[in-house]
């Protein structure tokens, strides 16, 4: 007598089940179609009423309009555009400055954050009252509000441009905007661009070879000297053979208004400096939070193994920070860049001025527009998001092992 | 026996007393361990000193020693006619004062502004200390009552039915929606591909939308008779009141248990009647202020208080729905969630300003402030969804288990045992959404709508308030109402954090 293991029952009904309804099964199904309704009627309805709204307001859907020309100027593009140029176009010059602006206000907003972090960080009990002042006084106001106080009150009670507040006779600020010297490139910049890849490319070689020569081998080689060579020396090197690779054009005042040099709008002033020192603020109390979650111990733990107080920072306690400080870190940054869109309230061309204000208000055609403009950003924090999951998942597993 | 002193190495006098160690305690304990301990330390102490002294002594001398406090316009405030370097122009700030807080709202009404603020602080008060009793009462008066009294205070205006009439309004929407949808695709099946399947769909809709028509028709009959009687606001109350109590009797457990839901009900109903009968909502209700006469802290306070009223249930429901096991609503939540909280709030703003007009019949004309409202509530919602969603996440899943052992289904484990200790645990959270809503609300002031920062900014434009230091001075002002909210806020959160971690302090 054998027992032949019996068939399993048949699994297909549970599978169709799951399949459909998930694990609430057709309880689930149920909810889902019932829902699946009601998003098809709010849909529906959508539809039709932007479609009766748009037919009696005698506006063409569709995205045809960004061939148009669009007719404004702007007071600041990156990329050659005058009032000719299509909507396209301004698209792409909005998008840039909002960039730039963007990735100016980051750098110096971190540059701000560890400053403030280290103060409230430090021993003396008067630097870290002051930074603590600063981060609730900052916080705690609407980052409107400071981007209109830099730039209704601060820039606009400047000098006008004959009495500009001079920075070592270089450097211009007056209530039109910031006067800096302006780069013109020489015939030797190429070669010291060249010189400089070369040189960061060595040292990254450099570095490489003396890790592997440490783990593998156990060999210390002092690399540095080397390194500050090809960063410094090749660069050097290379503007004695071929000349200056940039000369800077100094500002001079001439009647009214300066000559030479580049005028950097006060939009553009206000609007990095009320964002970097809004995020900075931000960024200092994450600084903070991440160095005190290392636990003491830790950096215990490094001086009786004999490392000396930097090494322990630097392999120990960083290290260990950085996991805190990095997620909420990115958030911030792409908090600034959605902030960014508040250029809209002092006129900075950034992405949502132009094109989902100027460009709205010329056309008519909202739907594409703001869908167009939310678009852009949406992505970004959709890619940060996923890049951050990346990190978090990274960081879990070397965590685990 | 020797000599002792013979001894020579036996000390004669008593060893000199050692000075005291460096006092570490006190005052100067204070200065030389937190301040002065080190050359390097000494030099911040020194830097901080100066940087102090360049921030602090200007802006006391702006905000109160050169300061101009009487004038009737701005020539009080000039250099000239003061004789000395002017500060702040505080008389400014008192001429623009009733501006700043209520905007262009006709003076003979502000009364019903003040009284909102009252009743809404003397709500808002005794729901912020965890001592006093009856929250439960307490949040209902404050997040359900208080908001419609604060509309038909704020805004004015009567209503012309209740229950009955909304419900057979609603229904009747409903049915037009259907009825259109289907006789669109019956249109459509004359020119497609798969034209049957499209007139059968349609047909089908044409019908069910026929059916709704015949079974709401009691309702509608019933709502014409009311309003062709001579009450029909009481008539139509009082059959509401009726019926809704009768439901919620049966529903309570019939003549065992019914009675608590029977009394809670009656007595609600007893509230909304002394609150029709009180505002005179039959009778037209207040003269209705638009909404383009509000401003200042008025629209900012409307804002923030509507917005997170309104973002809590989206925020639960889109928590919920996020961990839900039916696939097609979590994938909804989802996106929901990600789309708003991937976009600035100027767009979402630009949304609902621009598009949001668009996608309702065009018969309905949105209100401005409605729609910011809407923008404000969707994005606030999302947010509020990933705070509690930390906090579901927090609540053991024993919890859980426990509950659907004891045989509770998923409504009652959600509403008795999850979300309560869910909501508990996240109220730090919430309090600090709260107070990036309340800064964001600035941002209506792009769209046209004059909260506390719009005003203060058409302000400035005053000719007859143009002086060097008006925008030092109304920032200085807006500035520090902005900090007073915030700051105590976050000191409050600060607060509840503490209680919630009692159990954890060492």
């Amino acid at each position: 007598m054998s027992i032949a293991p019996r068939k399993p029952p048949l699994q297909f009904a549970l599978r169709l089940k799951r399949a459909l309804g998930g694990k609430a099964g057709w309880n689930g199904l149920a909810a889902q179609i019932a829902f699946a309704a009601i998003l098809a009627w709010i849909a529906y309805e959508i539809v039709a009423n932007a479609r009766t709204n748009l037919e009696t307001q005698h506006i063409a859907s569709g995205f045809g309009f960004l061939n148009y020309n669009a007719g404004f100027d702007v007071n600041q593009s990156l990329i050659a555009y005058n009032n000719s140029d299509t909507y396209w176009r301004v698209f792409f010059v909005g998008l840039l400055n909002t960039i730039l602006v963007s990735v100016i206000g980051i750098v110096l907003a971190t540059v701000i954050g560890f400053i403030v972090a280290l103060c409230r960080l430090s021993p003396n009990l008067l630097l870290s009252r002051i930074g603590g002042i600063y981060v609730e006084i900052v916080r705690n106001l609407p980052v409107l509000f400071q981007i209109l106080f830099w730039y209704l009150a601060v820039l606009a009670a400047l000098p006008a441009p004959r009495q500009s507040i001079s920075i070592f006779n270089t450097f211009f600020l007056n209530n039109r905007g910031l006067v800096v010297p302006q780069p013109v490139t020489e015939p030797g910049l190429y070669p010291f661009v060249a010189a400089l890849a070369v040189g960061i490319i060595l040292a990254l070689g450099l570095r490489h070879y003396a890790r592997r020569a440490l783990f593998q081998r156990g060999q210390m080689i002092r690399i540095w000297p080397y390194v500050l060579g090809c960063l410094v020396g090749l660069p050097l090197v290379s503007m004695l053979v071929f000349g200056e690779p940039l000369k800077f054009e100094l500002p001079q005042l001439k009647g009214f208004n300066f000559a030479g040099g580049a005028r950097i709008i006060p939009e553009f002033v206000a609007l990095t400096v009320a964002l970097s020192t809004y995020t900075g603020a931000f960024i200092a109390e994450i600084v903070r939070a991440g160095v005190m979650s290392v636990h003491r111990g830790q950096m215990e733990a490094g001086s009786s193994l004999g490392l000396s107080r930097a090494a322990t920072l630097r392999l120990i306690v960083v290290p260990q920070a950085m996991r805190v400080i990095v997620p909420p870190l990115t958030s911030q940054y792409l908090n600034l860049t959605k902030n960014s869109s508040l250029a809209v309230a002092i006129g900075y061309p950034d992405l949502v001025s132009v094109f989902a204000g100027t460009a709205v208000s010329q056309t008519g055609q909202a739907i594409e527009i703001i869908a167009m403009t939310m678009g852009v950003y949406l992505l970004l924090s959709l890619t940060t998001s996923a890049l951050m999951s990346v990190y978090g998942w990274r960081i879990n597993r070397s965590m685990a092992a | 026996m020797t000599d002792i002193s013979a001894s020579s190495f036996v000390r004669q006098d008593l060893v000199a007393e050692r000075a005291a160690p460096a006092k570490t305690t006190g005052f100067i304990g204070f200065l030389r361990t937190r301040l002065l301990n080190s050359p390097g330390n000494i030099l911040l102490t020194i830097l901080g000193l100066l940087l102090a002294w360049y921030i602090v002594i200007p802006a006391i001398k702006f905000l109160l020693v050169d300061a101009i406090w009487t004038g009737k316009d701005r020539t009080a405030c000039l250099a000239e006619k003061a004789g000395h370097e002017v500060g702040a122009c505080w008389p400014y700030i008192q001429a623009k004062l009733t501006q700043l807080i209520y905007g262009f709202y006709p003076e003979a009404h502000r009364w019903r502004v003040n009284l909102t603020y009252g009743l809404g602080a003397a709500l808002l008060l005794p729901l912020l200390m965890p001592r006093l009793p009856a929250k439960a009462l307490n949040s209902g008066l404050f997040f359900f009552a208080f908001p419609v009294v604060a509309f038909f205070l704020l805004h004015g205006g009567g209503i012309a039915g209740f229950g009955m009439s909304w419900t057979a309004g609603l229904f009747e929407l409903f049915e037009q929606s259907i009825g259109g949808a289907g006789d669109l695709l019956v249109n459509l099946s004359k020119s497609s591909a798969i034209a049957p399947l499209l007139w059968v769909l349609g047909k089908l809709l044409v019908l069910v939308g026929l059916l709704i028509h015949w079974l709401i028709f009691p309702l509608t009959w019933l709502r014409d008779q009311l309003q062709a009687s001579s009450a029909p606001v009481w008539g139509d109350f009082l059959l509401t009141a009726v019926i809704v109590s009768a439901v919620l009797f049966v529903l309570g457990g019939g003549m065992r248990t019914g009675h608590r839901a029977l009394i809670g009900s009656l007595l609600t109903f007893a509230g909304i009647a002394a609150g029709i009968k009180l505002m005179g909502l039959d009778r037209g209700g207040f003269p209705i202020v638009d909404t383009r006469l509000w401003g200042g802290l008025l629209v900012t306070l409307v804002i923030a208080i509507t917005g997170i009223v309104a973002s809590m249930p989206i925020g639960i429901a889109l928590a919920l729905g996020r961990r839900s096991t039916i696939p097609l609503i979590r994938i909804f939540s989802i996106a929901f969630i990600e789309f708003w909280r991937g976009v600035p709030l100027i767009t979402v703003l630009f949304f609902a300003t621009y598009m949001l007009p668009l996608f309702v019949p065009g018969n309905f004309a949105v209100d401005g402030l409605l729609r910011a409202l809407i923008g404000v509530a969707i994005f606030t919602g999302a947010y509020m969804a990933e705070v509690i969603r930390g906090g579901l996440a927090a609540v053991a899943r024993g919890q859980a288990e426990a509950a659907s052992a004891l045989g509770l289904s998923w409504w009652k484990t959600t509403s008795l045992i999850v979300l309560p200790q869910a909501l508990r645990y996240v109220i730090p959270g919430i309090v600090n959404s709260f107070i990036s809503l309340f800064k964001d609300t600035s941002l209506v002031s792009i769209v046209a709508l004059f909260d506390l920062l719009g005003s203060l900014r058409a302000s400035f434009s005053d000719p007859n308030w143009s002086t060097p230091t008006t925008a030092f001075t109304g920032f200085a002002f807006a500035g520090m109402i902005y900090f007073v909210f915030c700051f105590g806020m976050s000191r409050y959160s600060l607060f509840v954090e503490n209680r919630l971690n009692a159990h954890r302090r060492h």
